[in-house]
């Protein structure tokens, strides 16, 4: 046997050579009901692997260490999980909070932060171990605890959230972590429900479900605090009703524009991100819950709240208008593009499929099939801010 | 005579839905009511709705707030999409512990 042995090791490292892989194109896809997470190629269009018991993730995302090895899974029962990517398995798990809604990590790869809804508030983590680095209760009011949304990494090593019971921004600047200094911004207006961070890391803007009109903070001026913008936008209008909140993960900038779901209206906002001021509407089929821009700006994918989420609607930045409607399937609930956008990866909730589209020529390539598919993240998503 | 006010008086005896119309109703029980009060209903950006959580609201509240939604939050009204004997039979799918 001992003999053996140098032999045996030879083979392992063959076979170790043999499996070596590369994880810049890989993502994760989350199946919502039996809590687990998908690895996949998006090159090859191949599952690689499951990765189970990772808890209730009926509301879940993911974010990706700098290296891309490691994906960081936010589960809605407060579970923090970091899988292995090269290994297909889980590295470290802990229960951090009993609900929760997301993450983020810092701009060093150092920190991972969560955002709670039971209790309410943010906690910091070590990226490498998952030791509690900072506790952060969302504190308002005579002892009352916000849900936390909106929680995004930006540049200063800070991370940026909103409270949606309080109506407040908040500033965390871990530059040192053990003593996180944090600037409070209150009075932003009523339920902000999301929130996202410009690409360059220069805006943060929540939006605002209780009135009309967004939250925007200026991070290179902060000091000028928080400004609302587009105040009177559908103020006189009736409002319909939302049954899926909408995302502003992945804000989408095209040209000089922002695109944003409106809420109870079933159109696109496009406010000219110079003046902060509504330059037009595009009447879509349904709540949009995800506005999503292909990595070039040219086009804004758009997906649906129930009874129109089997739909994705695709907006000609060119001449802002609608130019195709999709019937990928039944219940889609999110959409990823590639790095540079030749393709998109869709996520069919109740046909338990993944579809890849070629989105030049709008038709499908191919599908995959995952079960009760919520959430698609792709590891290039490791090198983006706020993402 | 009082039996059978008791038995008129509980809502999740008002007429059942189909097997079908269930099974589609517990899938939107599921997945759509689930995606603010969470999967497994320990509440999410809506309140929890677990036995503990509904005990001590009337029924007839909890189906006007399904049907009609609750103004001021986040709760929308889900009259266009099912019937009050509907709302009533996922009531008594919610309170069973």
């Amino acid at each position: 046997m001992n003999k053996l042995l140098p032999l045996l090791t030879l083979l392992f490292s063959f076979n170790a050579i043999a499996e070596l892989r590369a994880t810049g194109d890989l993502g994760i896809v989350i199946e919502r009901e039996d809590g687990n997470a998908l690895i996949i190629n998006t090159t090859e269009h191949k599952r690689l692997a499951k990765i189970e018991k990772l808890g209730d993730l009926s509301h879940a995302s993911v974010v990706f260490s700098r290296d891309q090895r490691y994906a960081y899974v936010f589960g809605r029962d407060g579970g923090l999980t970091k899988i292995d990517m090269l290994k297909d398995a889980i590295d470290k798990r802990i229960i951090q909070a009993g609900n929760s809604i997301g993450g983020a990590i810092s701009q060093d790869g150092k920190l991972i932060a969560v955002s709670n809804y039971t209790p309410g508030g943010v906690k910091v983590f070590s990226a490498d171990t998952l030791e509690l680095v900072a506790d952060i209760p969302s504190e308002y009011g005579k002892g009352l605890s916000s849900k936390v949304v909106g929680l995004v990494d930006a540049p200063g090593q800070r991370f940026v959230f909103s409270l949606f019971d309080a109506g407040e921004i908040w500033m965390a600047d871990f530059k040192n972590p053990k003593s996180p200094v944090i600037k409070k911004f209150p009075n932003i207006g009523k339920q902000p429900y999301d929130a996202l961070i410009s690409p360059d890391g220069h805006y943060y803007i929540a939006g605002l479900f209780g009135e009309s009109g967004m939250a925007l903070l200026d991070l290179w001026d902060v000091d000028a605090g928080v400004k609302r913008i587009l105040p009177d936008y559908g103020k006189d209008d009736e409002k319909l009703p939302v049954y899926k909140m909408p995302h502003l993960e992945g804000w989408a900038v095209a040209g000089d524009y922002l695109f944003a779901p409106a809420i109870g209206q079933h159109k696109v906002l496009v406010i000219d991100k110079n003046t902060w001021e509504l330059h037009d509407t595009i009447a879509v089929a349904g709540q949009p819950v995800f506005v999503m821009a292909r990595p070039d700006g040219r086009q804004v994918w758009v997906n649906f709240a129930f009874p129109d989420n089997n739909q994705v609607q695709i907006i000609d930045v060119k001449d802002l208008s609608l130019s195709k409607t999709l019937s990928p399937g039944k219940a889609v609930l999110h959409m990823e593009f590639t790095p540079r956008g030749e393709q998109v990866w869709v996520a069919v909730r109740d046909d338990n499929q993944l579809v890849v589209y070629d989105t030049e020529t709008l038709q499908e390539i191919t599908r995959l099939p995952a079960n009760k598919p919520n959430g698609i993240f792709f590891s290039s998503r490791a090198h983006k801010i706020g993402l | 005579m009082w039996v059978m006010l008791a038995i008129f008086a509980n809502a999740s005896l008002a007429s059942e839905p189909s097997q079908d119309r269930k099974i589609t109703l517990r899938n939107m029980l599921k997945q759509d009511c689930g995606a603010c009060h969470g999967l497994t209903l320990k509440g999410g950006l809506g309140p929890a709705l677990l036995p503990e959580a509904l005990a001590g609201k009337s029924d007839d509240f909890l189906v006007a707030t399904i049907l009609n939604g609750r103004k001021g939050t986040a709760m929308p009204p889900w009259r266009p999409f099912i019937s009050h004997d509907e709302a009533a039979w996922l009531l008594g799918i919610l309170r069973k512990p």
